[in-house]
């Protein structure tokens, strides 16, 4: 194997960003799209970890990590439409009943999923892009998974969606005036309601990524605080689900740094580069924040940004 | 509402209307201790349907978990020994809930307020035990009201959201936590655990007189009852509710708005730092793993059972600490995953949320119902 020695950091930082992104950029294309209908989901972290275990649990039961896929969608979008049934209530906060979803999904992963520590589930597939090169660093690189390629189509479509429908119009209209599409004959809460639940799905989707691909197994430390980084990603990304997909390159990346130094022995201070995706979290919220502006793009309903 | 009133004869509204005050606060009250006990209650019962639905039965589950947190003085000591960081740590949600924020990251403060407390007690080795804890207590105090009454200056002067930014900062104290324990504050001869060196035996706090519990139970009821005057009686507090009611008024008023949400966010911060000095210096004699198990987690679902009210939360902070205290009890006898006691809490957090909606609309509970009487 050639040694190409400190060539090799941003190469695994690249490769690393391109496999951790995956979770990052569902959840986010997820939060955008409930937060683009006016709703803020924190429980987003919950259901990651919720689509995690189901999709693991039934990618090995039925021996098929589609139909895991698929299950962990599903769990996502129930959770989804659970939080979008209890905020249509009085005075119940969207943000204090994502807290409450967060704990609630993780409790629920944490007891089905016991059983499935040990036993190894069917994997998703990966695509070869590097089988020209003769660097096995770059070869790995460019071994990806198909999920990171759906992402990016999901991205676009969600972006043609919120441009060019009808249905995104009205999504846009739920979020930006609820006066507006009521006064227009629409049902805000059934708006919201669907739009949660949709991007529970995506949420899902993002776990099964987790537990079916990278790390690649089920654990109670497999998600942290993901679910979560992705909400002030999309604030990152001005609620366009195009930058969602840059944005959540750069978390990726971000999230490689630490193990990408370890490969090469740099092994000091390993658990500050672990909480490099955090720091870089918060700084961009410092300094995309203000006090007194509106942020551009934002949903005018929604509570984080009021 | 009004047309009800006016009907009402106006002479016999005078004498009528110091009862009428009363009532109304009754019922206020009343509504205040009903509502929290019905959710609770519906919480069970969802939970106790979670459980049949898996073929155990919720009747011995609630039995062992009775047994295993009030049942017998042992468990009541487990219990009270788990309640203690929690009064604190809730203390570090309710408080700045008060002027409207929901900050949920009083495990970064526990957590480094543990470490600052355990780092400075290493120097100070000669000097009698109750200086050294006055150093420690102090020293996580600071360190947990720089780290939440940092959220609070972000929210106050950059419009940062508390709730996202204390979360991360939680994730971020754990990653400086654990850098400190396996770098360089590590005591050589902890082998298979991380620790910092040991504040030595001497030092650790004593047991309250008659039991096997810490005084750092005391000291979280009193910071508690302190917390409840500062906010209900004094003018201090009362700019805080006015902050939390109307923030605009507020300023219109000539409240220093930002000072004040600095100032409650680090007092906050300082009583999760205090839990996490506590848990330090007479639980664990040193800062190790076994800091991070949650309690800044728990403490967000006291402060929400508790309504942000503190003296509320000296209770809830017992049934939550039982609860946590017969966890092994369940998991043991029952054969249960220990996420059990994780899912009830979750839905305990959802049915208590969703019972914010029944305030003013449970018709026998209504104040309308005095007037309508007068």
């Amino acid at each position: 194997m050639d040694d190409i020695g400190w060539w090799g950091v941003p190469l695994a930082v690249l490769g690393g960003a391109i496999r951790v992104s995956t979770p990052f950029l569902f959840v986010s294309l997820g939060e955008c799209l409930t937060e683009k209908s006016g709703r803020i989901n924190l429980g987003l972290e919950g259901t990651l970890v919720l689509g995690a275990v189901a999709g693991y649990a039934l990618s090995y039961e039925l021996n098929s990590a589609w139909l895991g896929l698929l299950a962990a969608g599903i769990a996502g979008c129930l959770f989804g439409a659970f939080h979008g049934w209890l905020c249509k209530f009085q005075r119940v906060n969207d943000i204090a009943i994502g807290i409450a979803l967060m704990l609630l999904g993780t409790g629920l992963a944490f007891f089905f999923g016991k059983p499935y520590i040990q036993p190894s589930a069917p994997q998703l597939p990966v695509i070869s892009f590097g089988g020209w090169s003769d660097t096995p660093q770059l070869e790995s690189v460019l071994r990806i998974n198909v999920l990171f390629l759906i992402g990016i189509a999901v991205a676009v479509l969600l972006w043609w969606v919120f441009r060019a429908t009808r249905a995104g119009l009205i999504v846009r209209m739920a979020g930006d005036s609820a006066d507006a599409a009521r006064a227009m004959g629409y049902n805000v809460d059934r708006i919201r309601l669907l739009s949660t639940a949709a991007g529970g799905f995506l949420a899902g989707i993002g776990g099964a990524y987790l537990s079916l691909y990278y790390p690649g197994s089920w654990n109670e430390g497999l998600s942290s605080g993901q679910g979560l980084m992705a909400v002030a990603l999309v604030i990152f990304a001005r609620w366009n689900p195009l930058a969602c997909f840059g944005a959540a390159l750069l978390f990726g990346g971000a999230g490689a740094l630490g193990p990408a130094l370890q490969s090469v022995g740099v092994t000091t201070g390993y658990y500050l580069f672990y909480a490099a995706p955090y720091v870089l979290t918060l700084v961009i919220m410092i300094l995309t924040s203000s006090q007194s502006r509106v942020l551009s793009g934002a949903p005018s309903e929604l509570s984080i940004t009021k | 509402m009004v047309s009800i009133a006016d009907r009402s004869p106006p002479a016999a509204a005078v004498p009528s209307a110091a009862r009428q005050e009363f009532a109304l606060r009754a019922y206020g009250a009343a509504e205040a201790i009903v509502v929290p006990f019905l959710a609770i209650l519906v919480a069970a019962i969802i939970f106790g349907v979670f459980i049949a639905a898996i073929g155990k039965s919720p009747l011995d589950l609630y039995w062992l978990v009775y047994t295993g947190a009030f049942g017998t003085w042992f468990s009541w000591q487990n219990t009270l020994l788990r309640a203690a960081p929690l009064l604190l740590v809730a203390l570090c949600v309710a408080l700045p809930a008060r002027l409207g924020l929901v900050v949920i990251g009083g495990e970064g403060a526990l957590v480094l307020g543990g470490l600052a407390a355990a780092a400075i007690a290493i120097p100070l080795q000669n000097l009698p035990a109750i200086v050294i804890l006055m150093f420690m207590a102090i020293a996580g105090m600071i360190m947990g009201a720089i780290w939440i009454g940092g959220v609070g200056a972000l929210r106050a002067y950059r419009g940062v959201n508390e709730t996202i930014s204390s979360l991360l900062l939680a994730y971020i104290a754990i990653a400086l936590f654990n850098h400190f324990v396996e770098g360089p504050l590590r005591d050589p001869a902890s082998l298979n655990k991380p620790s910092t060196a040991h504040i030595g035996e001497g030092n650790l706090i004593g047991a309250l007189p008659g039991m096997d519990v810490h005084w750092g139970l005391a000291i979280g009821a009193i910071a508690c009852v302190l917390a409840w005057i500062l906010m209900e009686r004094t003018n201090l507090g009362f700019a805080a509710r006015i902050t939390g009611g109307n923030i605009r008024a507020a300023r219109l008023q000539g409240l220093p708005v930002g000072r004040l949400i600095v100032a409650f966010c680090a007092l906050g911060g300082a009583m999760a730092g205090l839990a996490g000095m506590i848990e330090v210096a007479a639980v664990h004699g040193r800062a190790n793993g076994s800091l991070i198990i949650g309690y800044g987690y728990t403490g967000i679902l006291v402060a929400f059972l508790a309504r942000q009210n503190a003296l509320a939360v000296i209770p809830v902070a017992v049934l939550l600490g039982g609860i946590a205290a017969a966890g092994g009890l369940v998991q043991r006898r029952m054969g249960l995953p220990d996420a059990t006691m994780l899912v009830f809490q979750g839905i305990l957090f959802v049915v208590i949320l969703l019972s914010e909606t029944l305030y003013g609309r449970i018709p026998f509970l209504q104040a309308s119902v005095v007037k309508e009487r007068t």
